[in-house]
């Protein structure tokens, strides 16, 4: 028995959504940038510096507890909250003006360790105010510098449309991402970043692909308007752009479920980024490449003789 | 025919294949936990311990699985961390007069692949558990160290030279020197900008002398300031007794500092931080004490307190600096007081035996410099430091001293040991902040590898199982692509000294295993749509895997750009993640269109197919 997901002998005019799927895109975009400016982000510690203490009660957790023990030992403000299980737990203070800022979590532990004797600690982290912002800053130079590396290196393979479209649609799916971490209020920290960089690679990935199946086409296909052959070559790649999407969405399930609590930010974030990814290398990359005019003749070689060759192959 | 593999594709996949097998190998054989004695300041380990070790550990009853002499380094092998912690604080206390005694891991790597230079993958802080420190130096302090100095140089110079100077002081940014006669300001500027190329001179007014360090200058101090507190905290760290610790500089002004298999933070910062020093300067007993007292400090002299507060005036001028001690140790004196012997070395005993000659007979103060944090910062939020100097103990000079000299007059003998163990490990030259640290328990460590490892699997079965079922006999090829994609990154990850794996690193092998059969999907459908347009079996295989080969290249560069960026502006997680990444691009390329290949040639290749199972 063979499996085919889709037999589609007959192109699909996918470039007849072209206009819902740009007011879609654009809805997002706003609701992103909306909430991005409202809510901003929810910054973790690796962002916005304090310290962060993980600790395990093996005869499980008893939240309003640490919190009274936390309370008495003059942190008020700490937030405790449970992380993975009930035995686990996370307690996380901001930085203060009041206290050596690098000595709160062996504070903190002292302090818990005095009230309950069974508890571990599993692990402390304090990241200084400092760090935080240089990490945002590079975090946004390591986004720009690899969106223009990427534009210079589609400009020179393919041509500057397709460079703008591969670029604009990793610009959404950035953005899109990014947005969708705001208006949830998930935590944003340093394996969300990379996560937002490998799903700037997945989708640049996608993107490529239908580019250079659009590029191939325009060269073997003679007749047809610019729009039919992005159709054409839309739908010879889309078998390929589920399956790679299905592997893809399977380990990030499997990384989501399997991977424990520290590398939840980053599944999420690459499923998230998949979905997006998948969508915007159809609609936003091919149709701005085509809104800007792509055309046969951007695409066709130069030397005569090659073009020959290429027929009588066909 | 079409389809065949010509011989160096065959010499080239069974090489990779073979290599990439044998250097991931060790990773299959675990690590034991081990505690690790190593070579002290005075003795140096040998074979022949092994005896005395093995009897101790059997006197204390603590079983252990071995004992061996490796790398210059004594390594007894334990069952598990329980018994490790034991062992650890036995032969703590049985040898660390001596050696250095640290827990570590240890790989159970047969012999015959050690010979190969063959490791496990070293595993990151996040999945074995330790101490990781980012610390940022001074700088302010280490540049006013440098003004100090050259002050004192100065001063020297121009005195050695017969240019009599009226003052010289730091005066904002810059030092000025006063004089009285025009003239010898001409002639001292002369001298000076001959002697320090490195220094910018201007006259203030007629009878001022303004000198500030070139900017060349100023980031070589920086530097150096660095550098020396790198050295000195790896020999700290040394002290502290760890196993594989890593010491490095982070950008321009930081330092990381890893302390693998270490779980108390305060500890390890407690000896890690501390910044004290000694000096040592003769007393002003030209100039009376309670002039000082009452607010008129001669321009030579500076006024100090002793423990009891009383106050002494001392010269400025260091007749030695801490920065010229090698070694240190504590012992008690005649009548039993703590005592501190120091061991200088060669520029510092020269440098003591001058300033010593002539002034036999005469008192000459120890002083003791601690950077302590006001707890104010700064407003580029930067912590300031404060320096604290206290003379420990004032004695006479007895005669003129040499390479080795000892100072009296300690509290007691807990404080003689810990300034020992500071003096002996080097004085930080410029003070620090721990600007960053994550502490990870061994369990946690242990939780994150188990975690680790179920997503890798759970991911690999379920895109097993999908490649087998979509593509069938293609599908098991692109499967055998995927597992020989798996050995390949752990054996390159193996392979490069640099590389350790993190928990990031994990998810990117995660992700790998999802995209890697990317391009066999691209080849396979193509072969399918060749094979729709009415080619030959052969034809589909030949045109799928050529025409499928620039959309692969140019698809993976694109990522691999991606990750190179993540890994040059990347630090810790994101670097481990970015490393992985860009790894498991090249070698899904490689399988994919290498390894995959050869093996559908092998199947397909050279004979009549009538049909395809794809």
């Amino acid at each position: 028995m063979k499996f085919q997901l889709l037999r589609l002998d007959k192109p699909v005019d996918f470039m007849r959504f072209r206009l819902p799927a740009l007011i879609f895109s654009t809805l997002l975009i706003f609701a992103s940038v909306a909430s991005l400016a409202v809510n901003q982000l929810n910054w973790g510690l690796d962002f916005t510096g304090g310290t962060e203490i993980q600790v395990a009660y093996p005869d499980g957790a008893n939240l309003t507890q640490v919190r009274t023990d936390l309370a008495d030992a003059n942190f008020p403000e700490a937030i405790v909250q449970n992380f993975g299980s009930s035995q686990d737990v996370l307690i996380r203070i901001a930085p203060r003006d009041d206290l050596p800022k690098d000595e709160i979590g062996g504070m903190v532990v002292e302090a818990l360790s005095a009230k309950n004797a069974t508890v571990l600690v599993q692990s402390i982290s304090f990241v200084g105010p400092s760090i935080g912002e240089e990490l945002t800053e590079q975090g946004g130079l390591a986004m720009l510098v690899a969106l223009i590396c990427i534009l210079l290196y589609v400009a020179m393979r393919f041509e500057y449309r397709f460079a703008l479209g591969s670029v604009s649609a990793l610009l959404h799916d950035v953005l899109i991402t990014l947005g969708m971490f705001s208006i949830f209020k998930l935590e944003f920290d340093l394996t969300v970043l990379a996560a937002l960089l490998a799903v700037i690679g997945y989708s640049l990935n996608d993107t490529i692909v239908v580019s250079d199946r659009i590029r191939e086409n325009f060269r073997k296909i003679r007749k047809g308007t610019p729009l039919e052959i992005v159709n054409i070559s839309l739908t010879q790649t889309l078998n390929r752009t589920i399956i790679t999407s299905l592997t893809t969405i399977l380990v990030l399930v499997a990384l989501f479920y399997k991977g424990g609590e520290l590398i939840h930010g980053f599944a999420t974030a690459l499923l998230f980024g998949v979905f997006i990814g998948t969508y915007s290398s159809v609609y936003i990359a091919s149709a701005v490449a085509l809104a800007l005019g792509v055309s046969k003749e951007d695409l066709i070689p130069e030397e005569v003789e090659k073009e020959g060759e290429d027929l009588e192959s066909i | 025919m079409l389809n065949q593999n010509p011989i160096w594709k065959y010499v080239l996949v069974v090489f990779v294949l073979s290599m990439c097998t044998l250097y991931a190998l060790p990773n299959l054989y675990g690590e034991d936990h081990a505690v690790q004695i190593s070579s002290g300041k005075t003795s140096t380990v040998s074979p022949q311990m092994i005896a005395d070790v093995e009897a101790s550990m059997r006197e204390a009853n603590i079983a252990f699985k071995a004992v061996e002499f490796k790398n210059d380094q004594l390594l007894v092998r334990l069952n598990d961390s329980d018994t490790q912690l034991l062992a650890r604080e036995h032969l703590h206390d049985a040898f660390s007069d001596n050696f250095i005694v640290a827990m570590n891991l240890a790989p159970d790597t047969p012999d015959w692949l050690e010979a190969l230079n063959a490791a496990p993958m070293k595993l990151g802080l996040d999945l074995r558990g330790g101490i990781h420190f980012l610390m940022e130096v001074d700088m302010k302090s280490a540049v006013s160290k440098a003004f100090e100095d050259t002050i004192d140089d100065f001063q020297t110079q121009l005195r050695q030279e017969s240019l009599r100077y009226r003052a010289v002081s730091q005066a904002g940014d810059f030092i000025e020197i006063s004089f009285r006669d025009p003239q010898v300001l001409e002639d001292a500027q002369f001298f000076l900008r001959n002697n320090y190329r490195n220094m910018l001179f201007s006259e203030r007014d007629a009878l001022t002398l303004r000198a500030s360090f070139t900017d060349a200058r100023l980031s070589e101090i920086k530097d150096y300031a660095v550098k020396q507190n790198i050295t000195i905290i790896r020999s700290r760290v040394n002290q502290l007794g760890v196993a594989e610790p890593l010491v490095q500089k982070q950008g321009s002004e930081r330092i990381v500092v890893q302390l693998p298999g270490i779980q108390d933070s305060t500890l390890a910062r407690e000896i890690l931080n501390a910044t004290a020093t000694l000096d040592f300067r003769l007393v002003d007993q030209t100039n009376d004490v309670r002039d000082a007292v009452n607010g008129r400090i001669p321009a030579s002299s500076q006024l100090n307190f002793d423990r009891n507060g009383q106050p002494i005036l001392l010269r400025k001028q260091v007749m030695l600096q801490g920065s010229h001690i090698i070694d240190a140790n504590s012992s008690t004196d005649e009548n039993g007081f703590p005592q501190v012997n120091i061991s200088l070395d060669s520029k510092g005993g020269s440098k003591m035996s001058n300033a010593t000659k002539d002034n036999i007979g005469k008192p000459m103060a120890t002083v003791f410099i601690e950077y302590k944090s006001t707890g104010e910062r700064d407003s580029e939020d930067k912590l300031i430091f404060e320096k604290h100097e206290e003379v420990i103990n004032v004695a006479t000079i007895q005669a003129r001293l040499g390479n080795s000299f000892r100072i009296t007059g300690i509290d007691n003998a807990k404080e003689a040991r810990d300034l020992s163990l500071l003096l002996r490990a080097g004085a930080l030259i410029a003070p620090i902040q721990i600007v960053e640290e994550r502490t990870v328990g061994p369990s946690l460590g242990a939780e994150n590898v188990k975690l680790g490892m179920q997503a890798i699997i759970y991911g690999l079965i379920a895109v097993l199982a999908f490649m087998l079922i979509y593509y069938r006999a293609f599908g098991l090829v692109a499967n055998i692509g995927l597992v020989v994609n798996l050995i390949m990154i752990v054996g390159i990850m193996s392979m490069i000294p640099g590389a350790t794996l993190t928990l990031p690193g994990m998810a990117g092998i995660v992700l790998t295993v999802g995209m890697a059969v990317d391009a066999n999907v691209l080849i396979f459908e193509r072969i399918r749509e060749e094979i729709r347009e009415g080619r030959s079996p052969q034809q589909a295989i030949h045109f799928g895997y050529d025409n499928a080969f620039s959309t692969i290249l140019d698809a993976n560069i694109t990522t691999f750009i991606a990750g190179m960026i993540l890994f040059a502006v990347g630090t810790g997680p994101i670097k481990g993640f970015s490393i992985t990444l860009m790894i498991g691009i090249a070698t899904s390329m490689f399988t994919a269109i290498i390894v995959s290949r050869v093996i559908v040639n092998m199947i397909w290749g050279g004979k009549r197919v009538k049909s395809l199972m794809i």
